[in-house]
């Protein structure tokens, strides 16, 4: 859909898994940052007052 | 064509005359051409009013999701497939159900027809077999339906009903050798940038009327995510990002699910060709997982199975 690789990411990590979670929301983030600021699906603010 | 309605009438008339259903659910004309419309009919006296042609685009299994009484339901290839899903899904029992299954040909594209008559308004429409005639004021013209199908039925391969009870004529032949994700394959081919402005002028004329959710029988949720104000999951405005989070997400929730019906571009005001979001998961879901929606009531639904064994380390 225009999303690249890399900006999103599935993974199933249960309730119990706290360090599993820290891990992939580091890896999410590293990975992310790497890409840089996305540039669609941005909404931006109503411009109406 | 016209022998199937002469037999779904007598089928209908037959099932309440032994008192096996309380209703039947079927098509009847419609007050426009080309439009014919879903109908509960609830005793013999009505059958007449039962219709069957190539614009029978609407899917019946819309009508079934949670009835508690005895149901008989006319079924093309795709509908039964839905009715299949329904059934997997707990939305109704096998055993509430007399289904009529019809063999298909496949549904008239109104739009194609449209514009093959430059937008004059067509007041009648006549089926030949192979053939149509579309009838205005001053004008008639006959064409030949195979060129005037509906994009998904041009690349249906299950054309037959998967589930029934009674066939109305014996099964047509299968489309074979359609290379039915053609276009799914040009998009993939794209990079992300024209990927991005590709699905955003598709869906630009939306006007969030959602007909597409409501035509589709597989968005029963109660409350859909996009009506819900508390928490307020997409913005209610046709802001284009908040579109294309409906668009995507629509098309998510029906990921494993989708028959290629094609009900919701049908019913569309503007046009939009949303299916371009549903086949790519359904392509997905054929190469990834060999699945295909609604094909047997024995087994579970694509993505309510896990297995320990799955490729894909992320799941584990
Ligand atoms: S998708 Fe297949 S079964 Fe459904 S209306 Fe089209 S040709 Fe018929
Ligand atoms: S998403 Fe469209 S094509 Fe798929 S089942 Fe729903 S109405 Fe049919
Ligand atoms: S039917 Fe068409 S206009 Fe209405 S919400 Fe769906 S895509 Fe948008």
């Amino acid at each position: 859909m225009g999303i690249e690789p890399g900006r999103l990411h599935f993974s199933w990590i249960s309730s119990a898994e706290a360090t599993k979670y820290v891990d992939v929301a580091r890896e999410v983030a590293k990975e992310v940052k790497a890409l840089g600021p996305a540039k669609h699906f941005i909404k931006k603010r109503a411009e109406v007052a | 064509m016209l022998e199937y309605v002469e037999k779904i009438r007598k089928t209908a008339g037959k099932l309440f005359e032994e008192d096996k259903v309380d209703v039947f659910i079927g098509y009847k004309k419609g007050s426009l051409p080309m439009m014919n419309q879903p109908v509960l009919i609830s005793n013999a006296d009505q059958v007449d009013l039962l219709h069957w042609d190539s614009n029978c685009g609407l899917n019946l299994c819309n009508y079934l999701t949670k009835r508690t009484d005895r149901i008989g339901i006319v079924a093309n290839g795709c509908n039964s497939r839905n009715i299949v899903t329904h059934i997997t899904e707990n939305q109704i029992s096998r055993d509430q159900l007399y289904i009529v299954g019809i063999p298909c040909k496949g549904m008239i594209d109104h739009r194609a027809v449209q514009r093959a008559v430059k937008q004059k308004e067509i007041l009648a429409i006549e089926e030949q077999g192979n053939t149509f005639t579309v009838k205005g004021k001053d004008f008639e013209d006959t064409f030949n339906k195979n060129d005037y199908l509906q994009r998904n039925c041009l690349v249906c391969t299950h054309r037959n009903p998967v589930i029934f009870d009674e066939m109305v004529a014996p099964p047509v032949e299968e489309q074979i050798e359609v290379d039915t994700y053609k276009d799914v394959k040009q998009i993939e081919g794209m990079d992300p940038e024209k990927k991005w402005n590709f699905f955003t002028r598709i869906i630009d004329k939306c006007i969030r009327c959602y007909a597409c959710r409501n035509a589709c029988p597989l968005c029963y949720c109660p409350t859909c995510f996009v009506d819900e104000s508390n928490p307020q999951w997409v913005g209610k405005s046709s802001d284009p990002i908040d579109t294309m989070t409906f668009h995507i997400l629509r098309a998510y929730h029906c990921a494993g699910r989708c028959t290629d019906c094609g009900a919701c571009e049908r019913v569309c005001p503007v046009g939009i060709p949303m299916r371009q979001f549903t086949k790519k998961l359904n392509k997905d879901a054929q190469e990834l997982f060999s699945w295909e929606a609604g094909l047997t009531l024995d087994q579970r639904p694509l993505l309510d199975v896990f297995q320990p064994d799955d490729y894909n380390d992320f799941i584990r």
